[in-house]
């Protein structure tokens, strides 16, 4: 089996690699990573292995630069004091404050959750991303899940 | 409430189509001035249908009339003969275009463009090809004509064979080929698109 005409792999996964960095680096950065990615697979396409998986290979290229590009972010940004929780409704927190809590967990679990919810990564696919097992990928994915509830919990708390 | 927060997680996170489509194309084109592209391609509209163009470094390596909207068996071929490294780039399609454009309002009669000819393959086929593309605008062969410029002029269905396969029609005018006593012959992309070209050019069948 051949590989594909590029173009045709890229708007395969365009979308879902698009959701996948828009949940690990925010929508701001969420553009340059999603160039990078397609530029970096671009240079390997040619020399990958007949029968690679080409849906784990871009979700495990993505996964990476949306982490580095959150990175660069973060050490170029200005320290401001925390704002304040105005913007938050006291029991329904808006999606983007949810996603910026997610971008708040350690990095395997926000990998794991952005992947599972923002990319639909099977728990294989998943695993192939956080290099561990499938079940582990799962334990990553509840774990994160926990964190995120806790987290809001508290922040509906302290809205009240 | 864990149905909740996994139900929000999936909702839309803001990566709308549109935007998507956006980074698409600012993709290929940044991969294009990496050069990282082998193949650039556009699907154009002319007055005889769409066509799916691809072009290499080398020059236009394919003018494939599209039926039925399928580009992927174009672009599968593409990928499988010349380099997988193919995107969407219409810029880079943009003097085939215009040119195409210009010789279907009755403006152009030879085409200045490079053509690559690595779809040709050699041999036999590729003479065939030469020779076709040296008939003039407005102008006719016969198959025998064409195969004898070939250097076998008895090879009259190895020259229909190969005229068939013309990767780059209307460019190399294989139109122009007809058979002796007036029939018409064969055409990819259908005898009335060879008629429509014929006419177009004032050609006097045989």
């Amino acid at each position: 089996m051949s590989l594909p005409p590029f173009q045709t792999f890229l708007v395969a996964h365009a979308d879902r690699i698009h959701r996948l960095l828009v949940a690990v680096a925010g929508r701001q950065e969420a553009g340059d990573a999603f160039q990078e990615t397609f530029l970096a697979a671009l240079r390997a396409y040619p020399d990958l292995p007949p029968n690679t998986d080409l849906g784990a290979w871009i979700a495990t290229i993505a996964a990476r630069k949306g982490i580095d590009v959150h990175r660069r972010r973060a050490r170029h940004a200005i320290p401001v004091a925390e704002p304040p929780e105005r913007a938050v409704e006291a029991h329904e927190p808006a999606d983007a404050a949810l996603w910026e809590e997610v971008r708040r967990l350690p990095t395997k679990q926000r990998l794991a959750v952005a992947g599972r919810f923002g990319a639909d990564l099977s728990y294989d696919h998943l695993a192939r991303v956080l290099d561990c097992s499938p079940a582990a990928a799962r334990r990553s994915v509840h774990e994160g899940l926990t964190k995120l509830r806790r987290r809001i919990a508290v922040r509906t708390e302290g809205a009240r | 409430m864990t149905e909740d927060l996994e139900a929000r997680l999936r909702a839309d996170l803001d990566a709308r189509g549109d935007r998507t489509d956006e980074l698409i194309r600012t993709t290929a084109t940044a991969a294009d001035h990496e050069g990282l592209v082998d193949v650039a391609v556009a699907v154009l509209d002319t007055p005889v249908g769409p066509v799916l163009a691809a072009t290499t470094a080398r020059g236009l390596a394919m003018l494939q009339y599209v039926r039925d909207g399928d580009v992927e068996g174009p672009l599968e071929e593409l990928a499988r003969r010349v380099s997988p490294r193919i995107l969407e780039l219409p810029e880079r399609l943009s003097p085939v275009e215009h040119q195409l454009r210009a010789y279907f309002a009755g403006e152009r009669r030879t085409f200045d463009l490079a053509v690559d000819w690595e779809l040709v393959g050699s041999g036999f086929a590729r003479r065939v090809l030469q020779a076709t593309a040296r008939i003039p605008y407005g102008q006719v062969r016969t198959y025998t004509d064409v195969a004898g410029e070939a250097g076998n002029p008895r090879a009259t269905r190895a020259t229909g064979n190969a005229l068939g396969a013309n990767p780059v029609p209307i460019v190399v005018p294989c139109h122009r080929v007809v058979r002796m006593g007036g029939g018409l012959g064969g055409y990819s992309g259908g005898l009335d698109v060879k008629e429509r070209l014929l006419a177009l050019e004032g050609a006097r069948m045989m």
